[in-house]
């Protein structure tokens, strides 16, 4: 239905952080005194208006809760019309909750943490970007006005890795994240061109309408095109390798963008598409087997790693798998996907932004082996770090125990090879997460010297705080009602969920994340070395190297890559260039050799002009005589 | 009076021009020599106009007249100069124009 009302200002959402970036940006140090808590308001003022628009939808007939709101026509070319609108439904609505609201407690954790940072008004003016390209990507109606957020993102992604840019490995960091992401880019475009040629409209509702017509080819080309965007932007395999990189960033950008909320635009995509992939069995199963595939790698880099911030990369690249499993699983699959894509948000926003503190108080060390019994001297930041380790592992109750259990279930239910994996994905998350708390939290204390840990200040420790009671209640919270809401966005049906549950899958579940608990309690519970212990187990070794997934693209793409650029360059020098220059050098040589009849003498000339007009008189005399 | 006697006259007066052009390094005498020709065209003209009784010929003929009277003003005063500044009035020596 069209918008009125308080739909009709929506843009306001999306037009208030771009504004304030602006702003921040052109006004320079005029407002380095006030421009961070400018930065957070203008988050926080989003925040309410979607908060609004929210409770507004809550009481509304489900039938009419998807509100879309035209702004202006963007370009029209023959038959095909672009327009700038925004689409408040059922799942938009929720990504703008997630967004804004984890957002504004990036924010005001950010005035803390970047507190001693001389550039800290502009990491706000790129945040407040971020806000707005997110907020375009998720608002948008169709796949263009998405695509004008999804590389918003990239961009503000790119900035923010390499905010540190006098840092040479943030700014490699930040390079590869935008090259990478140029290759899910090419996905998206030529999936965005196809629909154009087949269904000729990029707006979601036509497309959905429409979807059933796709002819199976050209459906399951535009799903596995779609899927390559996605696995860009979200890090799945194969186009994983910038996102442990990513994490040079300051820690509040991981959290934000490479946790909570870009990295998910992919399952945003796929559930967004779910009338496409409805149409193609094939698309729907790459996409669950790419989650898959990338749920048990970024689980085993995370058991590999001792930069904390590397183990909470892998574990996100993990969850991520799980969403895109689930939204790969089909309609009912895609509401468990949003569902733990939200409360990942909230669980793993609040474990970065305590890796973040944990740092701050440890001189920006990153390495866990390095830290040790931080549980007294950072109360707040283990205790609520504990509570995402709860929600992460799926501790009975907690939120991840909602989201991901279900996931595993619907895994299960469709085949049974992907729950096995999903399930063993679990248990290895139990470890990893198991030995992040132990060597950072318990054990013994390995200080360097010099190094007093201590508690945040309150204004980064209470962001803390709400992400944590929302990494624990936040299932039970969206569990009544959360598969009922999105039924209609994303074509499933309700489902009826308890507070109390358990399956006999979800029993299994327990018992393998409690074995891995175990597993990373036993290994972790005497002495840490104080340097990675030297190894020759093949797998940790993979593992500590990322799963070769840099040796790979280098030997599989970058070296082949440089071969075909020299031999272009010595087509251009040899071929082209060589043609070019030699028809000239012919030239020069040919007029350095007439030029010789220019010798001055007057004479000579003369007779040359002599035997010409004979020649030609000649030649005039036999004309007429033949 | 036959008018192939003249063309014939004029033939040999240009041939003696171009010879002496060809031939002799005096700059005056080039010059002379060029007159020669010039003159003998002339004559060719004259007599073409004479046989076929219009008056072109006989107009294109002062248009050279002309022509040449201005060409020596300027050609005298070039070979002056040349010869004021290199003490040589050889066509060969003046040679510097060239690849």
């Amino acid at each position: 239905m069209a918008a009125s009302g308080l739909f009709s200002l929506a843009w306001l959402m999306i037009a208030i952080p771009l504004v304030v970036a602006g702003f921040l940006l052109v006004a320079g140090r005029l407002t380095d005194a006030w421009g961070h808590l400018l930065a957070t308001l203008a988050v926080i003022a989003s925040f309410l208006i979607g908060l609004v628009l929210f409770i507004d939808l809550l009481g509304r007939d489900a039938s009419q809760r998807s509100v879309s709101n035209s702004l202006y026509e963007l370009f029209s070319v023959g038959r095909w019309k672009f327009d700038v609108a925004l689409q408040i439904d059922q799942l938009s609505i929720l990504f703008v909750l997630l967004i804004t609201g984890v957002g504004s407690l990036i924010h005001v954790y950010s005035i803390g943490y970047m507190a001693h940072d001389e550039r800290r008004r502009r990491f706000f003016a790129y945040l407040n970007l971020f806000i707005a390209a997110m907020l375009t990507l998720v608002l948008a109606d169709n796949y263009l006005l998405l695509f004008f957020g999804w590389e918003g993102v990239g961009l503000a992604s790119y900035l923010l890795i390499g905010f540190w840019q006098h840092r040479n490995s943030a700014a490699v960091a930040a390079k590869k994240a935008f090259v990478v992401n140029r290759v899910g880019d090419l996905g998206m475009t030529m999936g965005i061109f196809a629909l154009l040629a087949q269904l000729g409209t990029v707006n979601f509702t036509q497309v959905n309408e429409r979807a059933a017509g796709l002819s199976p080819f050209w459906a399951t080309l535009i799903g596995f095109l779609f899927l390559l965007g996605a696995c860009g932007k979200s890090a799945q395999v194969p186009l994983q390798s910038w996102l442990l990189d990513a994490m040079e960033g300051p820690t509040p950008v991981s959290a934000l963008i490479h946790a909570a909320t870009m990295v998910t635009a992919g399952v945003y995509l796929v559930v967004r598409s779910h009338a496409l992939y409805a149409q193609t069995e094939a698309a729907s199963l790459a996409v669950a087997i790419v989650g898959t595939v990338t749920l048990l790698v970024g689980a085993w880099i995370g058991t590999s790693k001792d930069d904390i911030k590397k183990v909470l990369a892998g574990s996100t690249m993990s969850q991520i798998g799980y969403m895109m499993l689930a939204a790969g699983l089909g309609p009912i699959g895609a509401a468990f996907a949003i569902f733990h894509l939200i409360t990942h948000g909230f669980f793993k926003a609040n474990m970065f932004l305590g890796a973040g503190s944990v740092m701050h108080g440890m001189d920006d060390d990153v390495d866990m082996r390095h830290y040790g019994a931080l549980a007294k001297a950072m109360p707040i930041t283990f205790i609520t770090f504990a509570m995402g380790y709860l929600a992460i592992i799926g501790f009975p109750f907690t939120s991840g125990f909602y989201s991901k259990d279900h996931i595993i279930e619907a895994a299960f239910e469709k085949n049974t090879v992907l729950g096995v994996l999903a399930l063993l994905g679990a248990g290895v998350t139990a470890y990893y997460m198991t030995r992040l708390m132990m060597m950072t939290y318990f054990s013994q204390k390995r200080w360097r010297q010099g190094v007093h840990p201590h508690e945040s200040p309150l204004v980064m420790t209470i962001p803390l705080m709400v992400l944590a009671v929302f990494s624990v209640i936040g299932g039970a919270l969206m569990l009544g009602w959360i598969t009922g809401w999105l039924a209609p966005a994303t074509g499933g049906e309700e489902e009826h969920l308890s507070l109390v549950h358990f399956s006999g899958i979800g029993l299994l579940t327990m018992a393998v994340v409690a074995v891995g608990v175990v597993i990373g309690w036993w290994l972790h519970r005497r002495d840490v070395p104080d340097t990675a212990p030297a190894t020759r187990n093949p797998l940790v070794i993979a593992g500590r190297r990322d799963l070769y997934g840099d040796a790979l693209n280098e030997a599989l793409l970058m070296r082949p890559g440089q071969h075909l650029v020299a031999g272009l360059d010595s087509f251009d020098r040899g071929v082209v260039d060589g043609a070019v220059m030699g028809s000239a050098g012919v030239f020069g040589g040919l007029s350095s050799a007439v030029r010789r009849l220019q010798n001055g003498f007057v004479r000579s000339y003369g007779l040359t002009m002599v035997v010409g007009v004979v020649l030609v008189g000649v030649v005039l005399i036999l004309g007429q005589l033949a | 009076m036959n008018p192939n006697y003249y063309l014939v006259l004029s033939a040999i007066l240009f041939c003696i021009g171009v010879l002496g052009f060809l031939l002799r390094r005096n700059a005056i005498v080039a010059f002379m020599s060029i007159e020669m020709m010039l003159n003998a065209s002339n004559l060719a003209m004259v007599n073409f106009a004479h046989v076929h009784g219009g008056l072109d010929g006989q107009i294109a003929a002062f248009f050279v007249m002309i022509v040449a009277a201005a060409e020596v003003v300027v050609g005298l005063a070039i070979i002056v100069t040349i010869y004021k500044t290199r003490r040589s009035a050889s066509v060969d020596d003046a040679n510097l124009l060239k690849f």
